[in-house]
C-alpha cells in the first residue's frame, strides 16, 4: 500500500482520530451568500422595503383613499414627502399600500411560475420520449394561447383579488422556465453521475432532487428573477385594463398605468412608482446572482 | 484451475439494439451496438474486454448493469436471471454489481461534497444508518482507497484526475459489491497515474473478493490486470481466451492486427517492423456487413465470410473464437 500513497497527505491520522465535522450544504451556501456584497445590501434594501409596505397601516402619514380636492396633483412638499395624485391622495402612501400587493404578486407569482416550469420542464427533460413530447406540445400550446386576452377572459369570470391575479399570472408564465429547463436538463442527465446513482439504484425523484436539479440552478434562479418583474408588469397590465386588483386599492402597476397622461407634466407620479418596480426588480436579480454564486462549489 | 470455479455471470445472447433519428415523418434507424454476446465471467477474475472505439464494449458494461434494458437475450448472475427482474427485485443486485467510470470529470456531481458523494450509496441502501454513522463509513472508504479521510468536506473540483477516480472507486465500494464493471477506469489518467489506480483495483480485489469486468482499449494494460480476454468488434465477441493464450497464440486476423497494432517502446525495433494498420474503417453498426462483420477488413477473407456469420466455437480447449478460417 505505501507505494501508491502518493496523494494521502496526513494519512497517518487514523480515521476515528480526525474529527471532521461535515458542514451542512445550506450553511455553507449561507456563508458564500453573505460574501457577495451586492447581494447582501439588495436582499436588505429588499426587506426593509417590504417591511415599510406591510407597515403602511402603521405608518403611513395618510389613508390610501383619502381624498383631498384642495391638494390635487401636488409635486412633492414637506407635507406630501412624495406628492399627491389626480385626486389629492398622498402618492408615499399609496405607494406603500401598492407594494404590499405588487411585491406579494411578484414573488409569489414568479415562485408559482418557477415551480410549474421546473417540474415539467424536468420531467420532460428527465424522462424524454413520449412523456417529453406530450409535455413540450402542451408548452408550445399554452405558448401559442394569446396570454393577455386569456388572462383578461379568465379574470373577468373569476373575483380579482390578489389571490386570483397570482393564480392567473402563474399558470400563465411557466413555458419559458420549463424549456429552458428541458435544455439543461437533456444536457446534465448525459454525465456519469447520473448514470452511477441509478446503478446504485436511486429512486428518478432522487436522482432529479439532487443530482440534475442542483446542476442546472443556474437557469432557474435566471428564469425566476425575471418572472418577478414581468408578474408585476403583468398585474398593472390587468389594472390597466381594470382586471387587476380593483380601485380604490393601489397597486404599483395601477398608479403607474393612472399616471400615464399625466407624464409630461407630472412627472412624479410616474417616477416613483416606476422607481419602486425598477428597484424591485433589481434588488430580485442581485439576489439572483449572489444565490447562483453561492450554490456553486466551484466559486 | 479456472474451469474449477464458479460461473458468476453468464451472459447469452446478449443484444442491445438503440433506434436514432425517429421523428414524426421518420423512421429511426437501428444502432446494433451490441449485437450477440455468449461469455461466462468467474468468481474472482478479471475478464478484460477489448476493441476499439465505439465497438459496443461499454454498452455491453451497462447492459449487464440493467442501465440499458437489453433488447434480446439474459444475464445469469449466480444463477438468477437479473433481466427479469422488477425495480425492487432489482434494488438487491444493484448492491452486489457496481460500475467505475471512465471520466472521473463527469462521474462526479460537482454539487455535492466527497463525503455525501460517498454516502449516497449508504442513504439508499442503509436508509436507517445516521449520518454520523454514514460519514465514518465515507471516512473509513476513503482510507480504503488510499485518500485522506478529512476529504470528506471537499468538493470534487479540488481533486486530481486520479484521485477523483479514486473517488469513484470509493463510491462503487460503498455498497460492498461483488462484481464491479470497470468501464476504461484509466483511460483518462495519465500513464504513472493509470498503475496507481490499476494497483489499487488489484489490492481491493484481493482484500474484498471483487469480480472484474474491465473494459480498456489498451491492451498492454489490459494483458496485465486480466485473467482472460475477450476481443470484441462491432457488437460481437470475436475471441475470447485466457490471457496468455489470446497475447502469444491469437487466433481471430482482427485480434491478430490488434496485437501487431501495440506501439513498442524501441525505436530501433520500431524503425525496423513498421506497424501494419489495417485498412479501412469500422462498418457503422447501423448497416453492419453481410457475413462475418470483419470479412471487408480482413486480409484472409473467402466468399464464404461474406455470406455466412461464423460461429462462435470452442476452437481449442478455453479458447473461443468466431472465423470461417481458424
Amino acid at each position: 500500500m505505501s507505494e501508491i500513497m502518493t496523494d494521502g497527505q496526513g494519512m497517518a491520522l487514523a480515521a476515528e482520530g480526525i474529527t471532521v465535522k461535515l458542514r451542512s450544504n445550506a450553511k455553507i451556501t449561507w456563508e458564500k451568500f453573505l460574501q457577495h456584497k451586492l447581494a447582501v445590501v439588495a436582499s436588505l434594501f429588499l426587506l426593509t422595503l417590504a417591511a415599510l409596505c406591510f407597515l403602511a397601516p402603521l405608518i403611513a402619514p395618510f389613508e390610501f383613499d383619502a381624498i383631498d380636492l384642495a391638494n390635487i396633483r401636488k409635486p412633492p412638499s414637506a407635507k406630501h414627502l412624495l406628492g399627491t395624485d389626480a385626486l389629492g391622495r398622498d402618492l408615499l402612501t399609496r405607494l406603500l399600500y401598492g407594494g404590499r400587493i405588487s411585491i406579494t404578486i411578484g414573488l409569489t407569482a414568479a415562485m408559482l411560475g418557477t415551480a410549474i416550469g421546473t417540474l415539467i420542464g424536468s420531467m420532460a427533460g428527465y424522462f424524454g420520449g413520449r412523456i417529453d413530447n406530450l409535455l413540450m406540445r402542451l408548452t408550445d400550446l399554452a405558448y401559442s394561447i394569446p396570454t393577455l386576452p386569456l388572462i383578461i377572459v379568465i379574470s373577468s369570470y373569476s373575483n380579482t383579488q390578489a389571490v386570483g391575479i397570482v393564480m392567473i399570472i402563474g399558470f400563465f408564465s411557466w413555458m419559458q422556465t420549463s424549456r429552458v429547463v428541458r435544455g439543461a436538463i437533456l444536457s446534465v442527465k448525459e454525465n456519469e453521475y447520473v448514470t452511477a446513482a441509478r446503478a446504485l439504484g436511486s429512486k428518478d425523484r432522487l436522482i432529479i432532487v439532487r443530482h440534475v436539479l442542483p446542476n442546472i440552478s443556474n437557469s432557474i434562479i435566471v428564469g425566476a428573477t425575471l418572472g418577478v418583474g414581468n408578474a408585476i408588469i403583468t398585474e398593472s397590465s390587468l389594472s390597466f385594463l381594470g382586471l387587476g386588483v380593483s380601485p380604490p386599492t393601489p397597486t404599483w402597476g395601477n398608479m403607474l398605468m393612472d399616471s400615464q397622461a399625466t407624464m409630461s407634466s407630472q412627472p412624479w407620479l410616474t417616477i416613483f412608482p416606476g422607481m419602486a418596480i425598477l428597484l424591485t426588480v433589481l434588488c430580485v436579480n442581485f439576489i439572483g446572482d449572489g444565490l447562483q454564486d453561492a450554490l456553486d462549489p466551484t466559486l | 484451475m479456472l474451469d474449477k470455479q464458479a460461473k458468476l455471470l453468464e451472459v447469452r445472447g446478449l443484444k442491445k439494439h438503440f433506434s436514432v433519428g425517429g421523428g414524426l415523418f421518420k423512421k429511426a434507424s437501428l444502432v446494433q451496438a451490441v449485437n450477440g454476446l455468449d461469455f461466462d465471467i468467474y468468481q474472482g477474475e478479471t475478464l478484460g474486454l477489448v476493441g476499439e472505439s465505439g465497438c459496443g464494449k461499454s454498452t455491453a458494461g451497462r447492459t449487464i448493469l440493467q442501465l440499458y434494458k437489453p433488447t434480446a437475450g439474459s444475464i445469469l448472475y449466480d444463477g438468477v436471471d437479473i433481466t427479469a427482474l422488477d425495480r425492487k427485485a432489482m434494488l438487491e443486485y444493484r448492491r452486489k454489481l457496481q460500475i467505475i467510470f471512465q471520466d472521473p470529470y463527469s462521474s462526479l456531481n460537482p454539487r455535492l461534497t466527497v463525503g455525501n458523494i460517498i454516502a449516497e450509496p449508504l442513504m439508499i441502501h442503509h436508509g436507517d444508518m445516521s449520518r454520523q454513522d454514514r460519514l465514518d463509513f465515507a471516512k473509513e472508504l476513503l482510507m480504503k482507497v488510499n485518500l485522506d479521510p478529512s476529504f470528506v468536506n471537499r468538493y470534487p473540483h479540488e481533486f486530481s484526475g486520479g484521485q477523483r477516480q479514486r473517488i469513484g472507486i470509493a463510491r462503487a465500494l460503498a455498497v460492498e459489491p461483488e462484481f464491479i464493471v470497470c468501464d476504461e477506469p484509466i483511460s483518462a489518467l495519465d500513464v504513472s497515474v493509470q498503475a496507481q489506480v490499476v494497483t489499487l483495483m488489484e489490492e481491493l480485489q484481493d482484500t474484498m473478493n471483487l469480480t472484474y469486468l474491465f473494459i480498456a482499449h489498451d491492451l498492454s494494460m489490459v494483458r496485465h490486470i486480466s485473467d482472460r480476454v475477450a476481443v470484441m468488434y462491432l457488437g460481437k465477441i470475436v475471441e475470447l481466451a485466457d490471457r496468455d493464450e489470446i497475447y502469444e497464440k491469437p487466433q481471430h486476423p482482427y485480434t491478430k492486427a490488434l496485437l501487431r497494432a501495440i506501439p513498442v517502446p524501441d525505436p530501433i525495433y520500431a524503425e525496423a517492423n513498421p506497424i501494419q494498420p489495417l485498412e479501412g474503417e469500422v462498418p457503422s453498426p447501423i448497416h453492419p456487413p453481410q457475413g462475418c462483420y470483419f470479412s471487408p477488413r480482413c486480409p484472409l477473407a473467402q466468399p464464404i465470410c461474406h455470406e455466412q456469420s461464423p460461429e462462435y466455437v470452442e476452437k481449442s480447449p478455453r479458447h473461443f473464437c468466431a472465423c470461417h478460417m481458424v
